[in-house]
């Protein structure tokens, strides 16, 4: 079983500011940290590994200082680490990180599960799961809290939902989302915290994974952030009551005074 | 301050810091209410490998020393010392095995407690043999290949947790202090068990018990060393134990100061936070600086027992005594800084201050360390022959 988990080294998101220009964020001289999603990510893979058996590789795609956040992981038992990095990656949006991503599991393949963050929380996207799934033309889900392995070639995983959850079972090999109700990420130990201080970790650039440099980065992205904005504070806000028939009643007269289309 | 710590002892340090910020400090005042046995900690400590720290690597530790332990004792016991106490009893009753043992039996029971996966207690002191360890009425009975133990421990700290016990027992009264040995008892041994867990004053996550022996058979080879060697077992083990206790008084002191001080920036009276009056600056400063010296003396003596050296009782000694005087006091004028937030329950420095009382207690009394260093100045300077008139 050979898992590999994608992370994210993003700007501790206590303190962070928004560059008027450009409209990104200014991550200069802001601490960076393991997207706290992630964490659940490799949580999830060390607990499948721990039942199942295999190994876990952990890959990250950033500039040469996320090394860091690759060896942390190792100090949780993680086996191995690959870094992703190229000046030809920067800029990159959802699709072209998902795309370079994707070639990097098939270079390291075979793969059989890829496990994920629910999403970073710098861009809260929560696409590149869900992408990586489609570059590998993989099955996938989001939002798992638990992951149990069937008959060896099939994964059941619970997906959470606002009203439960529910039971998905897919084909090996594919892509997976987690969220915190996987496990609370465990301690790094000691041992392996010695054994990361020395680990080895390739890096790897678009060449590499025979990517041209139009597909990577910011050229190989099919969007472009126009703005960023704190969206203004609602405002106008209603509360109902009564019964719920009367509440009903209410809201539909509402809307109706709103003239929403169809009513 | 930078006491030059190497590699690995910093990593001993930010994983035992990591665990006691974020899996001990939430649960201490819980802890402390219900008097539960730490095991969900202990077992965290044991999967990030820091039960072997002061273990050599062929017993499955890390390969360090006092030093090490020290490190992790101090981060552990910056949150709570009676889980750090918890943590460091299980060294405590490893050390006579570690240090006096056969290699048979340092093959069978060191790398179990390495690993975590077993914990350990030594048990000396009994209802008449505190102080005076001369005192001790358990007795072993050799049988032919097993010694048979009767008597009671009593206040052992890790009593009906730990799976590995090291006891002193009188083998042959009519000889004295010379008639005492140590032994290896294992949790199940027939004859074996445990009394009432105490309820104490502070460090009330770690059980404190009494150990029953009665007619309890052990075979002949988990004694330690030889017949007659006890009491040496016991001064040697404690000769390298009791800078953990300065350290855990360390951390306590740290863990105080921490919050006296962040309490006094953000809190207003007269119009100022308070750590603007001389008189709160001045108890602050009084708590960092016997802090401080507290420290470097816990780590220069666990440095200078790591060397090998010889000469380490009267050291080790002070490295118990200075640092738990002076958890005793800081903790006091912790809660003295927080006023009437300080004597409530829902802040932690009153459970701080209650905890200190042991540091004072156990492992020796502190005028028991008093006398071990007035003995060692009073043999040290018999030896020189100038006189300094």
């Amino acid at each position: 079983m050979h898992i590999v988990v994608c992370i994210k080294q993003v700007p501790d998101t206590k303190n962070v500011r928004i560059d008027p220009d450009t409209c990104t964020l200014v991550r200069q001289g802001v601490e960076s940290i393991v997207n706290p999603h992630d964490w659940y990510a490799v949580e999830a893979a060390l607990l499948v590994r721990d039942q199942y058996g295999g190994k876990v590789t952990v890959l990250t795609m950033g500039p040469p200082q996320a090394e860091e956040a690759l060896r942390e992981t190792l100090a949780l038992g993680v086996d191995e680490a690959v870094l992703l990095s190229d000046r030809a990656f920067a800029g990159a949006d959802t699709w072209a990180t998902s795309l370079t991503l994707a070639r990097a599991i098939t270079k390291l393949g075979p793969v059989d599960l890829v496990i994920c963050g629910k999403q970073a929380i710098d861009g809260d996207t929560a696409q590149v799961g869900p992408g990586l799934a489609a570059h590998l033309d993989q099955p996938y889900t989001t939002y798992a809290r638990r992951l149990e392995l069937v008959d060896g070639c099939q994964l059941r995983a619970e997906r959470v939902t606002d009203a439960g959850y529910e039971l998905i079972q897919m084909p090996l090999p594919a892509v997976v989302t987690v969220v915190r109700e996987i496990g609370d990420p465990r301690m790094p130990g000691l041992k392996h915290k010695m054994r990361a201080r020395k680990q080895e970790i390739p890096v790897l650039g678009a060449a590499d994974l025979g990517l041209k440099p139009e597909e990577v980065g910011l050229q190989g992205s099919y969007t472009q952030v126009v703005r960023v904005f704190s969206p203004p504070p609602r405002c106008d806000r209603k509360m109902l009551n009564g019964s719920v028939e009367e509440q009903v009643e209410q809201l539909l007269n509402l809307l109706k005074e709103a003239k929403i289309p169809g009513l | 301050m930078d006491y030059f710590l190497t590699e690995e002892q910093q990593m001993i340090k930010e994983i035992t810091a990591k665990i006691a910020k974020e899996k001990v400090r939430p649960v201490r005042a819980e802890l402390d209410e219900t008097e539960e046995f730490p095991w969900d900690i202990m077992k965290v400590l044991a999967q990030s490998d820091l039960f072997g720290v002061y273990l050599p690597e062929e017993y499955g530790g890390l390969g360090g020393g006092v030093l090490e332990n020290c490190l992790a004792v101090e981060e552990l016991g910056r949150e709570c010392i009676g889980v750090a106490t918890t943590y460091a009893a299980s060294g405590l009753g490893a050390y006579p095995i570690l240090l006096h043992g056969s290699e048979e039996q340092k093959q069978k029971y060191l790398p179990a407690i390495a690993s975590g996966e077993k914990l350990a207690a030594f048990a000396v002191t009994e209802a008449n043999a505190g102080s005076d360890a001369g005192g001790i009425q358990t007795t072993a009975q050799r049988d032919g290949d097993h010694y048979v133990l009767n008597g009671t421990k009593q206040w052992i700290t890790n009593g009906g947790e730990a799976e590995v016990y090291t006891i002193i027992a009188i083998t042959d009264r009519t000889k004295g202090a010379r008639g005492a040995s140590a032994f290896i008892v294992e949790k199940g041994d027939a004859g074996f068990s445990f009394g009432k867990k105490e309820q104490k004053m502070g460090i009330r996550a770690s059980a404190t018990r009494e150990l029953l022996f009665n007619d309890c058979r052990i075979p002949a080879d988990r004694l330690i060393s030889r017949e007659g060697t006890g009491f040496i077992v016991t001064m040697k083990t404690f000769d390298v134990s009791r800078p953990g206790i300065g350290a855990l008084a360390v951390g306590l002191s740290q863990g105080a100061l921490d919050i006296a001080t962040e309490y006094s920036r953000k809190r207003v009276q007269f119009g100022k936070p308070i750590i603007s009056f001389q008189a709160i600056q001045h108890i602050l400063a009084d708590m960092a600086t016997e802090t401080e010296a507290a420290r470097a003396l816990v780590y220069a003596t666990a440095r200078y027992i790591d060397s090998d050296a010889k000469d380490i009782s009267k050291y080790s000694a002070m490295a118990k005594l200075f640092p738990t005087d002076v958890a005793m006091r800081v903790t006091t004028n912790a809660v003295q800084v927080l006023g009437g937030y300080g004597y409530m329950r829902e802040y932690p420095v009153e459970k701080m201050m209650r905890d200190a009382k042991i540091l004072q207690i156990y492992e020796g009394t502190n005028q028991i360390q008093r006398n071990i260093i007035g003995q060692e100045l009073n043999k040290e300077y018999g030896r020189i022959k100038e006189t300094f008139f």
